[in-house]
């Protein structure tokens, strides 16, 4: 199970999902996790390695690595990646509870030609009724996982900048003792590119979430014309 | 998920591109993403570990090496390749939006003639998801837009990488005096020619890939003005 794998899985998604939900999954994939894999990772593989102190008392370098850097921005990256991706799951397996509604109901009414079935799996649900109500609770799920991350790296790595010298006085170091981070400039280059693609992130769903309102509200406005509410609304708006 | 995927999201998008987007798409995977790979990461792998400077003071090499390398060759390059290729999944994302609103005209229009028996409309529609697209009308304008923001980024990459290390040419030391180096230190750098040669070989290969794009461009608006 790797990102290849991940990816196979989560673009399965893609197809029920608007405009702005594709162009949202490649920017995920393309600049996120592409970025991840190819560029972020070498930057930090040598996080602890090069984590240098200035002092020879054994273990006080893994004491001070291990108080400065609970939890490494790769780590929190890729569980960002993947909280982030699974509210899709959400929809995929609402479509499949669909379709296999779907199929039940036309074996009982007696229609098992075989291409019937085959065009219930290849069809594109509509994003209506239940199916609306779960994309847009996907949706905010999502939000709130990305917001949280960003919340959370602000507060383990105050600033978004990653600082060259640390000084740590955790036992067994001697005294207060200088250590150094290696390639902190490096790292604040790429945190900062991926809390802004973050934000990009946040933003396409953010549209995605008006997008998917506006367009139900237009409906109903439109198919409610008998209705009491729908009229009101009408006349209401075209009294402006 | 890796250079693999994204090869094959750009070779799909490929069959919309005129002949020299197709000669583009070769040049940038074999003579920039696999160099990049089998050769350039292997040349870069110990920049860190092999940069040595002549003092004891620990913390001295860590802070010099980030002085002089802000952000490695390698992932400029990465980035540069990575933000090189968007451009092309516009036009996919244009053509596949295409496709899409042309199928639902299909069906509509055989719906209502209910005249097309439904061989036939597969085949339509199997005609639609395999044709090739002229380049004209608004293919042509988001086309002529990704070959622009492909310029701006290869351009904007280049510069970025002689501004940082002043110029293509990787020293074989450098000096430094940021604290906690006691004074003057010198530090040397690992393998700077075999650097060298690579930063040459990939500024030419993204040359190369510039001209080719300007040649595109200018191929597409010459047959827009002829047309």
């Amino acid at each position: 199970m790797n990102w290849a794998s991940f990816y196979a899985v989560i673009s399965g998604v893609n197809r029920h999902s608007t405009g702005i939900g594709r162009i949202w999954l490649s920017v995920l994939f393309i600049f996120r996790i592409l970025v991840l894999v190819v560029a972020a990772e070498s930057v930090w593989g040598d996080e602890k390695s090069g984590f240098i102190c200035n002092t020879q008392q054994p273990g006080c370098n893994s004491v001070c690595y291990d108080h400065f850097f609970p939890i490494s921005h790769i780590r929190l990256w890729a569980l960002q990646l993947i909280l982030v991706s699974t509210p899709a799951l959400l929809v995929a397996m609402h479509v499949a509870h669909r379709r296999h509604v779907d199929k039940r109901l036309y074996k009982l009414s007696g229609r098992t030609n075989p291409k019937d079935l085959e065009q219930i799996k290849t069809q594109k649900m509509k994003i209506t009724g239940a199916l609306w109500w779960t994309y847009v609770i996907s949706l905010l799920f999502r939000i709130v996982f990305e917001v949280t991350f960003m919340y959370l790296f602000y507060m383990i790595y105050p600033g978004y900048k990653m600082i060259r010298l640390v000084k740590c006085d955790s036992y067994p170091c001697p005294n207060t003792v200088d250590c150094f981070v290696s390639r902190p400039t490096e790292k604040t280059v790429f945190t900062v590119f991926m809390l802004a693609v973050s934000g990009v992130c946040i933003l396409l769903n953010i549209a995605e979430v008006f997008f998917l309102v506006g367009k139900a509200c237009g409906k109903h406005l439109h198919t409610a014309g008998d209705s009491t509410m729908g009229v009101w609304i009408q006349q209401k708006l075209c009294s402006y | 998920m890796s250079w693999p995927v994204l090869y094959a999201q750009l070779v799909g998008a490929n069959r919309h591109s005129t002949s020299l987007g197709k000669v583009w798409l070769s040049v940038l995977f074999i003579f920039r993403v696999m160099v990049l790979v089998v050769a350039a990461e292997s040349v870069w792998g110990d920049e860190q570990s092999d940069f040595t400077c002549n003092t004891l003071q620990p913390g001295c090499e860590n802070v010099c090496y980030d002085q002089f390398f802000p952000v490695s060759h390698i992932r400029l390059w990465c980035l540069q390749l990575v933000f090189v290729s968007t451009p092309t999944l516009l036009v996919a994302m244009y053509v596949s939006y295409r496709n899409h609103s042309d199928k639902k005209r299909l069906l509509q229009s055989s719906g209502r003639a209910g005249l097309l028996s439904n061989k036939g409309q597969e085949e339509d529609l199997e005609t639609l998801k395999k044709r090739r697209l002229p380049v004209a009308g608004a293919l042509w304008w988001t086309y002529a837009c990704s070959l622009v923001f492909r310029l701006l980024f290869e351009g904007g990459f280049m510069y970025a990488l002689y501004v940082v290390y002043d110029g293509f040419q990787m020293p074989r030391l450098v000096q430094c005096d940021q604290w906690p180096c006691p004074n003057l230190v010198d530090c040397f750098i690992s393998r700077p020619t075999e650097k060298t040669i690579f930063t040459v070989f990939m500024a030419t290969a993204s040359s190369i890939c510039m001209v080719l794009n300007m040649a595109e461009l200018s191929y597409l608006v010459a047959k827009a003005v002829t047309r």
